[in-house]
């Protein structure tokens, strides 16, 4: 079995599961590691989608 | 200035060292071989079950998508940080190795990022073995 995501679908995985791990093990309270996780993935995701732009700025 | 640097290497050294407990070296052990499970037996049951789900689908899904594994002979130092991200995922690295898996597939641009997803799954649970030894110690709750 082959499983062929797209550039977007992999970066989505990567970053919901890689901010789940770093919200669990980089805070304290539930509370708090909810509030990291949600940011590490904003960030994972939206460093992503903002390199994605600035790459197209700069082939332009 | 100097005091204060002399009065904080004081206090440090006057800190006393954490007792080692059977737990502190078993759920570092656990967990390493299987994600999750050092916080499961220290009875975290949502958070080892979505460490599991987490480092597990990241690794899975990485061998799904082609990716390859590295051997410890690798021979180029890319290589060898490549089987020491590799390694954190403990059971399932060796699972995969025994299976005989993860060969990679050059032809398909994807598998590259099967790599990558199976080294970070094998960091991530390297910090998810570090949270659970400092659960076990008692310096996190």
């Amino acid at each position: 079995m082959i499983i062929q995501l797209t550039h977007f679908s992999a970066a989505f995985v990567f970053a919901l599961f890689a901010s789940i791990v770093f919200g669990i093990t980089h805070r304290e309270t539930t509370r708090d590691m909810f509030r990291y996780g949600l940011y590490c993935f904003v960030m994972f995701l939206g460093g992503a989608l903002a390199a994605g732009w600035a790459m197209w700025l700069v082939r332009r | 200035m100097a005091n204060q640097t002399t009065a904080k290497t004081t206090t440090k050294a006057a800190e006393p060292a954490q007792p080692a407990s059977a737990m502190s070296v078993i759920a570092p052990a656990v967990g390493w071989l299987i994600p999750g499970a050092g916080h499961i037996i220290q009875k975290l049951w949502i958070r080892g079950s979505l460490l599991f789900v987490s480092i597990g689908t990241l690794f899975v899904l990485g061998l799904l998508m082609q990716g390859h594994i590295y051997k410890a002979n690798g021979g180029d130092i890319l290589d060898m940080l490549g089987f020491v991200g590799d390694l954190g995922a403990g059971g399932m690295y060796i699972v995969t190795l025994a299976m005989n898996g993860g060969q990679g597939a050059i032809a398909f641009a994807i598998a590259d990022y099967g790599t990558k997803f199976m080294i970070v799954a094998g960091l991530l649970n390297f910090i998810a073995v570090a949270d659970a030894y400092h659960i076990a110690i008692g310096k996190k709750q």
